[in-house]
């Protein structure tokens, strides 16, 4: 039986996602607060919203840090509380999280969570270093050991376990590589094929330049209101039914096994328990591919497929538009970009988007239940939330 | 160092200038903690000791960096892994003297330690990992 929300989403923004010169992170984010704004003509922001929860990772690409007053001023919110979070790519799936907590403890009936990452005007080397900074500093970055490096660690472990090929990595970029050239906000607009994924340039072998995820500039927010006023500014809205985050070992090489995110297992069943939903429930869902295996080991995770069927499960096309479970529809990370603070509100905004009915060229028919899955850093994060349609 | 040094990262690390892999040992419920934490984790006692541990053990996964960040810049391609020293007992690092091509999950390695340090912050000395 599918429980009660936990809140309710009344509206949603996203910046368009890309290289986007000129535009500082907080414009950015006005861009977005400025859709979710005008998406809901009976909410009155400067009155309703009563608080700012942002997710941002890292002060070191704008030498900007104390994103939440900032990102509140230019938003319009001033003089709300707020606050930023931190938790490397999961920063605004925590937000989100805590925005639910801020309605949920009763001081707040209405709040803004959202998520922001300006990182395009940086060298690749120089966006390498920051985001080697959520993984573990005296054993790994010491070491050397990179972000695409980290996850080629778990696909290499995966090939090894479970026969994981690179073509059905490069089958999770084809297939979201599509779906981004259907979002007219993704940062990426083109098809590429499996041919193409294979032979591209090494980064961490054995990923390859179209196994990660993209530098990207953007970002993203949500309102969410107390289900019981949700209909006072919108006829629509969109449910939060579950909610679950749960962390691991910073470094990769404490953790249990390579091949699964334990900490993403745990959200997605303190999330599935709380929505009352099973994984088979579920009729979309914005999974973090930050790198294509991550994508495989997330059908694993969050209960689509059994322990090592990853790879079968893109193969059979149950994950592509069409499929019985569309994953992605948005681009994903992949291909819609990877603005890390953005990305966890942003996979909230596709889901709302779905389950409203609004996804035009990629909508998924008569979806109903949702589910978003945000990772930080290799894993020591993961949030993992519920949603169905009013 | 005869008295209990404090079991921290930067002990470890000046255990590696000296050639020694040294883990923390719980004398209450004697889990060994790698890398070393100032109190145990699983029963939370800080009752600890130093051990020595091996060195050698099995390769778990491995990649080839070929994209670094600057500092490593002059290395790439690189090979780096996840060693298991003793079950439950892993370390990262860098696999030196061996063909990429030859790298193979399950192939055994030993530690071996770099004469040099970087002048830079944290300026600790650093190990890596060989066949034998």
């Amino acid at each position: 039986m599918i429980n009660k929300p936990l809140v309710s989403i009344v509206s949603a923004g996203l910046s368009k996602f890309g290289r986007l010169d000129g535009m500082y992170g907080r414009e950015l984010f006005v861009d977005a607060a400025k859709e979710a704004f005008d998406r809901c003509p009976n909410l009155n922001p400067i009155k309703d919203v009563e608080a700012l929860f942002v997710g941002h990772m890292g002060e070191s690409y704008e030498h900007q840090g104390h994103t939440g007053p900032t990102l509140a001023d230019w938003a319009g919110l001033l003089p709300k509380p707020a606050m930023r979070l931190e938790s490397a790519c999961a920063s605004s799936g925590a937000a989100l999280r805590t925005g639910i907590f801020a309605i949920l403890s009763g001081i707040h009936k209405v709040v803004m969570v959202g998520g922001v990452e300006k990182m395009t005007h940086r060298t690749t080397a120089e966006v390498t270093e920051f985001l080697a900074m959520a993984s573990d500093m005296p054993f790994e970055q010491w070491h050397g050991i990179t972000f695409p490096g980290l996850y080629a660690l778990m696909a290499t472990a995966h090939m090894h376990e479970y026969g994981t090929t690179e073509e059905q990595m490069a089958r999770v970029a084809v297939k979201n590589h599509h779906n981004g050239t259907l979002n007219p906000k993704a940062h990426m607009q083109k098809e590429i094929t499996v041919e193409k994924a294979l032979g591209s340039k090494v980064i961490a072998w054995p990923l390859k330049l179209y196994d990660c995820s993209l530098i990207t500039d953007g970002a993203s927010c949500v309102i969410l209101a107390h289900p019981d006023i949700a209909k006072k500014f919108t006829d629509s809205p969109v449910h939060v039914i579950g909610s679950g985050q749960a962390s691991d070992a910073i470094g990769l090489y404490e953790r249990e096994k390579l091949t699964t995110l334990k900490a993403a297992r745990l959200a997605g069943q303190e999330a599935y328990g709380m929505a009352g939903v099973e994984p088979k429930d579920v009729d979309v869902a914005e999974v973090h591919d930050c790198f294509t295996i991550a994508e495989l080991m997330a059908y694993e995770d969050l209960g689509f497929c059994g322990s090592g069927k990853g790879g079968n499960l893109i193969e059979d096309g149950t994950t592509e538009l069409g499929g019985d479970l569309p994953v992605n529809p948005s681009g994903g990370l992949k291909s819609k970009g990877h603005p890390v603070g953005a990305t966890g509100t942003a996979q909230a905004y596709e889901i709302y988007l779905q389950l409203t009915g609004q996804a035009e060229k990629r909508q998924v028919e008569g979806a109903e239940v949702g589910l978003s899955h945000n990772v930080g850093g290799s894993g020591a994060t993961a949030s993992v939330h519920i949603y169905r349609r009013d | 160092m005869s008295e209990k040094p404090p079991f921290t990262v930067s002990t470890f690390y000046k255990f590696v200038s000296e050639k020694r892999l040294m883990a923390a040992k719980c004398n209450e419920c004697g889990t060994v903690l790698l890398p070393p934490k100032p109190m145990c984790t699983k029963c939370l006692s800080t009752n600890l000791k130093w051990i020595e541990l091996e060195g050698t053990g099995k390769l778990v996964s491995y990649t080839v960096i070929h994209i670094a960040p600057e500092q490593f810049q002059s290395l790439a391609p690189y090979a780096v892994g996840i060693i298991e020293l003793k079950k439950g007992l892993r370390l990262p690092g860098m696999i030196c003297g061996v063909d990429h091509e030859k790298l193979r999950v399950g192939m055994k390695l030993k530690i071996d330690f770099e004469p040099l340090t970087s002048s830079k912050w944290p300026a600790w000395h650093r190990y890596f990992f060989k066949p034998i």
